[in-house]
């Protein structure tokens, strides 16, 4: 099979925008994708995108123009961009189409997520009685991996001020300004032993991306970036999910094991081949937890990892390099685009006070949410 | 005392409480709490102490919906007991400090008064509690 390329990115900045609804950033970025790489909507011959509570994707089509182009919805928790790019990229493969679309887009109340447990397949006093949230599913998963493998409360206060630091050289960040550790070490607790500069916020912005076939890139002259693989899987028996009021003594692997290891074999490298990461943060822990899952480093060696600083943007392998959720926030349906629009932008040399040095050639990202959804891409230059 | 659980099937009350799970009929599976498919899972009572797996604290008032518990809000545990040879169940933790709260302590099943309902009846939920 041929390569498939990305050859054009946009994104609407995330954060808080008063008066844009979440549809209009998704149009912002496919408008920027479009003049990334000077072609028209009309070019488009197919799309896949998705929100989850900022409406339907297709229904863009009204102001981008009626071309009659295929536009697939996609609606897939935290995975959604993940999967939108999957189905962008399959479509490509399948040799039908030269040129698509991938996007996504989202616009959350402030606050906390309030999932409702019959649209989770769970009984009501699950949620009555308050143990239906996310953050509870995060904070006693780093609890415990924290316990067995001697991760320290200083490692996660070192992950948050590293987000915030490169946060402040993204343009597209919320959060861009430091923090220091003294202060993330003190803040009230959420969830022990995550406090509330350890969790990303619910937050608004739209990302897309235009992928071309080989052909295709070529003839508009853009084959800089390459996907090496796309791989998405759920969950399997044993691992530990978000919204799980029971889990089997018998411990698997989870859906990010399973993803990472089919998207390193489809590419055909492995994780020393990778030169920047950008790894799902729904808090410091799970950046920590998914450097392993990931197959980056062994449980436990994130402690000296992280204070050797080997995932700062100078370090050996750069993590989350716009600051990822925790300076970024999470808009559902546009957070894993925004990985790859980072990773592009890395790949590019385009990253400013940001840019991996040494030209990176290999970039990874890794989105990951409920009910145990994991999406991986590697790209290569 | 007018109280009744939160939602009937979920435990039994009484002198030696415990929650009720469902073994798959053909794999033997247990999963708490008990399905509503009863073609697929037969009840079954789960050990009624076990130890912490791990636990977090939790600091603010949940959403309503779905949340029901009372409106002035006290922090509470919570967390996931290993069940030996059963299953590691996900369950508020009462009676211990925050701060004495470890892995691997033992813990046992109580029932708890929860909240009021709008009949005035005082609704009860499942908890652990160390031994």
């Amino acid at each position: 099979m041929s390569g498939i390329y990305i050859v054009g990115i946009g994104i609407h900045p995330f954060g808080r925008t008063d008066g844009k609804s979440g549809m209009d950033q998704g149009e912002f970025a496919v408008r920027a994708a479009l003049a990334d790489c000077n072609l028209e909507w009309q070019d488009m011959q197919f799309a896949f995108g998705g929100s989850d509570s900022s409406g339907n994707a297709d229904t863009l089509v009204t102001k981008l123009g009626l071309t009659g182009l295929p536009f697939v919805n996609v609606k897939n928790g935290c995975a959604t961009g993940g999967s939108s790019l999957w189905g962008c990229y399959s479509s490509i493969a399948s040799g039908q189409f030269d040129l698509g679309l991938a996007m996504g887009f989202d616009k959350h109340p402030r606050g906390a997520f309030d999932p409702r447990p019959k649209d989770w397949g769970l009984p009501e006093w699950y949620g009555e009685t308050g143990m239906m949230l996310t953050t509870q599913f995060f904070a006693t998963k780093i609890r415990r991996y924290m316990d067995l493998h001697g991760i320290t409360p200083m490692t996660l206060a070192r992950v948050a001020n590293k987000a915030f630091r490169n946060g402040v050289h993204a343009e597209h960040a919320w959060r861009r300004t430091p923090v220091d550790l003294e202060t993330i070490r003190n803040a009230p607790m959420v969830s022990d032993p995550l406090n509330k500069f350890m969790f990303c916020s619910p937050a608004e912005g739209g990302v897309a991306l235009v992928l071309a076939s080989e052909k295709k890139a070529r003839e508009l002259g853009r084959t800089q970036v390459r996907i090496a693989s796309v791989a998405t899987r759920t969950r399997p028996p044993g691992s530990f999910e978000v919204f799980a009021p029971s889990l089997d003594i018998k411990r698997g692997q989870s859906s990010t094991n399973i993803a990472s290891r089919a998207a390193f074999e489809m590419a055909g490298i492995g994780p020393k081949d990778i030169d920047v990461a950008q790894l799902q943060d729904t808090e410091s822990g799970a950046e920590i937890m998914h450097m392993a899952e990931n197959g980056f480093c062994a449980d436990g060696e994130q402690e000296a990892w992280i204070a050797e600083g080997r995932t700062e943007i100078t370090g050996a392998l750069p993590v989350n390099t716009d600051g990822g959720c925790l300076a970024c926030g999470e808009p559902i349906g546009a957070s894993g685009l925004r990985q790859v629009y980072e990773n592009v932008v890395q790949l590019r040399g385009s990253g400013g006070g940001r840019q991996v040095p040494d030209s990176p050639r290999t970039a990874y990202s890794h989105v990951y949410g409920a009910p145990g959804v994991s999406a991986v891409v590697i790209l290569e230059r | 005392m007018n109280q009744r659980p939160i939602s009937p099937h979920v435990f039994a009350d009484g002198a030696d409480p415990y929650l009720l799970g469902g073994k798959h009929r053909s794999t033997g599976r247990l999963v708490f709490p008990l399905p509503g498919d009863a073609a697929n899972y037969e009840p079954c009572r789960l050990p009624s102490s076990g130890k912490l797996w791990s636990y977090t604290i939790q600091r603010f008032r949940p959403k309503t919906p779905p949340y029901i518990g009372p409106e002035a809000f006290e922090p509470f545990a919570l967390g996931y007991v290993e069940l030996p040879n059963a299953l590691i169940v996900e369950s508020r933790l009462t009676d211990v400090d925050f701060d004495k709260l470890q892995i691997g302590m033992p813990m046992k099943l109580i029932i708890v008064p929860f909240c009021t309902a709008a009949d005035g009846a005082t609704l009860t939920t499942y908890a652990f509690k160390p031994i």
